[in-house]
């Protein structure tokens, strides 16, 4: 008998005879005899608690951590300090075992901590409109494609070849059955190709997509391409990383239409990649036609101020096939993670992590440079993650440098395939000069 | 707003309201009553050409949107902007709060739809 | 208006703050060297500043505003709230699942490929499907990648006239939603008087047009459709697939398996039946599982095992490519992993029976009080009707705020559609009998309150932490962050 389950075989007994049947299996008599299960599943025989966590433990033991490993891998999840407040507080039951909060009389909780965190994206992104959050990056970047092309009634969207690849990928998936066709446009040194999007814009771009800091940690010139996708009446839509807007001009001060981003950077662990976070913030005019949910601010029957989800008829459980997206999640305690970090690190905490991120990242940039072994990719700014071309197979180097306990950064050319032995190297506040120093020395000796 | 020429119902509770070759287009009582309180209406585009049937615009109240078929065919020339601000004018007074007008393009469309007493029945019949 | 609680950003004062970072320990570079000043921000972001105190005391005062699963019973009927073991929140948090980096090579990430796919494997057993990814990160979302593979199929048989999807009346708002973004025409089908299909009208819409047929079985009105394998062989036999949506799987593990009715593709929630937390509204993890003919159409990466050891396959031509970013809400998966563990196969079926059991004696114990729309045993969940209590003018609504006042999550109210007035109720099998007999007695009790004393019903609830909200008011001018209300 599991310990999950507390009625006693006795109690069974008295509710059986007061519902008026003789044994469980009556209750089961709409089902077809021909499609019972007439064996046990054939499934692992239990384990007791303390067999449990020895065999998770075991499983946990066989992976290489980042207490053990110095990470300097990024491309899209971040090895960020993580405030220990932050785990003790979504830990608290009312948080992490609560519905979501269509009960506004006992879901305050959620409902204000949503509140603060879509202040939060729309402090840092400069747009009107923040939901209450998606799955990840990814899919919110397809999401956001999707808004693009309804709002516009057209079905062209351009996406920057140096747009995440998993995010192109997630964005084809999701088009590819829409009659959307999605097209990529270029790079020049690292950053994106104006003349070669200008060339691709057509009356029927409904959007373009450049993120930024881009996949190489390029910062593109995002008003320019601005300037561009408006004079086209195409909206921009710009994925990006949530640390750097500490100190990057937020994307809605320079014409965005849609923002989105990753937001695992926030106070969220590396997790072998989810549950992150996708953020999603557009201008006042989209408001009605952005996907998820999200939390406004009203009052109670004696005038309080509380708070609900509302512009609710957006909406799968009420629009039914006419909603704005058939999402029905949103990563609540991811944003909740997320908002407890942005409280933490506050107005100048954030700032301080982006520059540190900066300096750090440059440093290791000029030291691996300054070796000979490594050469410049390119030679346009940069946030926290750079490519460098290593002189020798970069495969091998990096297998090298996992023995020694480095993480060396990510290999592009799983991706682009042109672009053989660069490596994608990202450096975070957490990396000390010692830590950057070793992976210099090693890498040269490798 | 009651001194129409003609007043029209449709099946999905528009009325019609005739004022020479102008139709004002507005959600009946029953229909407001069965929708609640209504927080957003979503207006047509200046200059749309409409056919009878199509998508005019949207009611919403919290719980519930429903869309505001054209009964008629015909150009948006004018749409209710103080429906923007304030769409719970709808429900204070839904036969006489019109939408949008148009200009009609086939009058005789306009045989087709219910007078107020069929719609009366028709009404009573939905319940 | 009276403020109640304030918000983070009332609370900031300039000069204070929560974190605790080192300094910089390389040698600086003078900003404007390394980014074009006009690609800088002129001002920090308004974030708040407040003191770690603050910032404990202040979400420590939220969660005292919020209700868990571990405040007390949840009946929610559809959303399967049943308890969260506490050892697999502390399995996910150790640090050899926390801190992997997803880009690790699989040499170093041999545990999490290993829960992964042992997972699927599990999944697979269950739900009697050939194999399982696990890359979908909520239920809705797996509907649209399971659509989306059901399209793919057809499309790989140039079978390109296949538009539409069949949807049950009585079907959850996300199944429309999600044919809808995989591009297909949604068609109703009605539910017949015992709440099942209506076979004739089922076979008079699945026509060559039709791509397949989106059901779940148990249905949201808690009834078992005897019918399906007719169903079956009717959307079979014009060539159409069978969709499963698991949001009641909780009624039937170990009993019946949708592959054994006939079912194609299967989604499931693990924040559902599998026990994962809702997180107050996500994560959650949708998986979704094929038959055999199906597997190449599954997103990529699979997560196979070559005998040795465990690796990710991206060489899948037919794949519909990736719905999500890496492989899934993997910390949520090995909750679900280490739930499947502790229960072995007799306990999840015990699990199903205590759950249907539960259901039905609350049906039995008040159905003399509400109405009961479909008078016949339940499965995991019973759905009740306020009309009854509608006489008195007393709503679904009405009656789901009173049983605030007692402390309890109220029932899922308004759905299904079909049903007026519908309350519907899921116990889960967590749940001991002194608990369903306290929550009876309580909706006993609000019955009577709706004839003898409607109004008190109709401001419920009256011991919240707020009242009724104006949620008109929040719709019409909507205040959706801290500046738009400094604007107002």
């Amino acid at each position: 008998m599991s310990k999950y389950i507390p009625n006693t075989d006795e109690q069974k007994r008295e509710m059986l005879s007061e519902i008026g049947a003789a044994e469980i299996d009556d209750l089961f008599s709409d089902i077809p005899e021909k499609i019972r299960l007439k064996r046990l599943l054939d499934l692992p025989k239990p384990l007791s608690d303390m067999e449990l966590a020895k065999h998770m433990q075991t499983l946990s033991d066989k992976n290489s951590d980042t207490d053990h490993y110095t990470c300097f891998l990024g491309a899209g999840a971040y090895d960020h300090y993580i405030p220990s407040i932050i785990d003790h507080l979504i830990s608290r039951q009312e948080f992490y075992t609560a519905y979501t909060p269509y009960q506004p009389e006992i879901s305050q909780g959620t409902l204000q901590a949503i509140f603060e965190y879509q202040s939060m994206i729309c402090l840092l992104t400069g747009m009107d409109v923040s939901n209450a959050s998606l799955y990840d990056g990814a899919s919110a970047v397809a999401e956001a494609v999707l808004l693009a092309c309804r709002a516009t009634g057209r079905a062209h969207v351009l996406a920057a070849k140096t747009l995440h690849p998993e995010s192109r990928e997630v964005l084809r998936t999701y088009t590819k059955f829409s009659g959307i066709t999605v097209e990529e446009y270029g790079f020049l040194d690292g950053a994106a190709d104006l003349s070669d999007l200008e060339a691709r814009l057509s009356p029927d771009t409904a959007a373009v997509v450049v993120q930024n800091p881009n996949f190489f940690g390029i910062i593109e010139d995002i008003k320019e391409i601005a300037e561009l996708v408006h004079k086209n009446k195409s909206l921009l839509i710009v994925s990006c990383d949530p640390i750097s807007l500490a100190l990057l001009k937020p994307p809605g001060e320079l014409g965005a239409d849609i923002v989105v981003g990753e937001g695992q950077s926030l106070g969220n662990p590396l997790s072998f990649g989810g549950p992150y976070l996708g953020f999603f913030a557009a201008t006042k005019q989209l408001m009605r036609r952005i996907p998820g949910r999200i939390a406004g601010e009203t009052v109670d029957l004696s005038g309080r101020r509380g708070f609900v989800l509302t512009l609710q008829t957006r909406e799968q459980h009420i629009r039914r096939e006419k909603a704005t997206s058939n999402i029905c999640t949103n990563h609540a305690l991811n944003a909740l993670a997320a908002t407890i970090y942005l409280t933490v690190m506050g107005k100048n905490g954030l700032r301080e992590v982006a520059e540190l991120c900066l300096q750090k990242a440059h440093y290791a940039y000029s030291r691996l440079v300054e070796t000979g072994k490594f050469s410049p990719v390119f030679n346009s700014p940069f946030f926290k993650e750079f490519a460098v071309k290593y002189s020798g197979d970069v495969h091998k180097l990096a297998s090298r440098l996992l023995e020694q306990k480095i993480l060396a950064g990510y290999i592009v050319e799983n991706d682009y395939k042109d672009m053989d032995n660069v490596l994608l190297v990202a450096v975070t506040e957490k990396r000390t000069k010692q830590e950057i120093d070793t992976l210099v020395e090693r890498a040269v000796c490798a | 707003m009651n001194d129409f020429e003609i007043k029209k119902y449709s099946t999905e509770h528009e009325w019609v309201g005739v004022d020479g070759d102008r139709a004002y287009i507005g959600i009946t009582e029953y229909a407001a009553n069965s929708l609640g309180e209504i927080v957003y209406v979503e207006l047509p585009e200046l200059g749309n050409e409409l056919n009878a049937g199509d998508v005019l615009g949207v009611v919403e109240s919290v719980k519930a949107a429903s869309d505001i078929y054209s009964p008629i065919s015909g150009k948006v020339v004018e749409v209710n902007e103080e429906l923007t601000d304030n769409p719970e004018i709808i429900n204070e007074d839904p036969e006489n709060c019109w939408i949008a007008v148009l200009e009609i393009s086939d009058p005789a469309q306009l045989d087709e739809l219910m007078d107020e007493k069929e719609y009366e029945e028709y009404c009573a019949e939905e319940e | 208006m009276k403020t109640g609680t304030l918000t983070i950003f009332e609370k900031s004062r300039p000069g204070r703050k929560a974190y605790s970072l080192p300094e910089c320990d390389v040698p600086k570079t003078p900003l404007s060297e390394l980014i074009p000043e006009r690609l800088l921000r002129d001002t920090p972001p308004g974030l708040p500043e407040v003191s770690e105190v603050d910032a404990v005391r202040h979400f420590t005062e939220l969660s005292k505003r919020n209700y868990g699963v571990d405040s007390g019973f949840y009946p929610l009927g559809s959303c399967t709230m049943k308890y969260n073991p506490k050892i697999n929140e502390e399995a996910a948090r150790m640090k050899g699942f926390t801190q992997i980096h997803p880009y690790e090579p699989e040499e170093s990430v041999q545990g999490c490929l290993e829960v992964l796919y042992k997972t699927g494997e599990m999944l697979a057993e269950i739900t009697g499907m050939e194999k399982f990814s696990l890359q979908p990160a909520a239920g809705a979302h797996g509907e649209l990648c399971g659509l989306m593979i059901m399209k793919a199929w057809h499309e790989s048989r140039s079978d390109t006239a296949r538009k539409k999807i069949i949807v049950p009346d009585s079907a959850h708002g996300t199944n429309p939603a999600s044919a809808a973004v995989a591009g297909f025409e949604v068609v109703e089908v009605k539910s017949d008087e015992n709440g099942w299909i209506d076979l004739k009208s089922l076979r008079e819409t699945m026509t060559e047009e039709v791509a397949g047929l989106m059901l779940t079985n148990p249905n949201t009105l808690g009834l078992f459709d005897g019918n399906i394998l007719e169903i079956a062989d009717i959307v079979h036999e014009k060539g159409g697939l069978l969709y499963y949506d698991g949001a009641n799987m909780n009624a039937i593990m170990g009993i019946t398996r949708p592959g054994d009715m006939g079912f194609d593709i299967v989604h499931l929630n693990l924040h559902k039946t599998f026990s994962t937390p809702h997180g107050g509204g996500g994560p959650g993890s949708g998986p979704v599982g094929v038959v055999k003919k199906l597997v190449p159409f599954l997103p990529k990466p699979v997560i196979e095992y070559s005998g040795k050891s465990y690796y990710l396959d991206y060489d899948r031509p037919l794949s519909i490519g990736r719905v999500k970013s890496f492989y899934g809400n993997f910390t949520v998966v090995l909750k679900a992993y280490a739930y499947m563990l502790s229960m072995g196969p007799e306990g999840l079926r015990q699990a199903s029976e205590t759950a249907v059991l539960n259901a039905n004696y609350i049906l039995k114990k008040l159905k003399d009080d509400y109405l009961l729309p479909y008078d016949r045993v339940c499965m995991h969940e019973v759905v009740f009707s306020a009309l009854k209590q509608k006489e008195y003018g007393v709503s679904a609504l009405d009656i789901a705020k009173r049983l605030l006042d007692f402390g309890y999550h109220p029932p899922t109210v308004y759905f299904p559609l079909i049903v007026k007035e519908a309350l519907m109720i899921e116990p889960t099998e967590t749940e001991s009998k002194e608990t369903l007999d306290r929550f009876i007695s309580a909706m006993k009790q609000i019955a009577k309150e709706a004839e003898t004393n409607a109004e008190y019903l109709k401001s419920a609830p009256h011991n919240t932490v707020v009242s009724r909200l104006d949620e008109a008011r929040a719709a019409r001018n909507p205040v959706l962050n801290e500046m738009s209300r400094a604007a107002e």
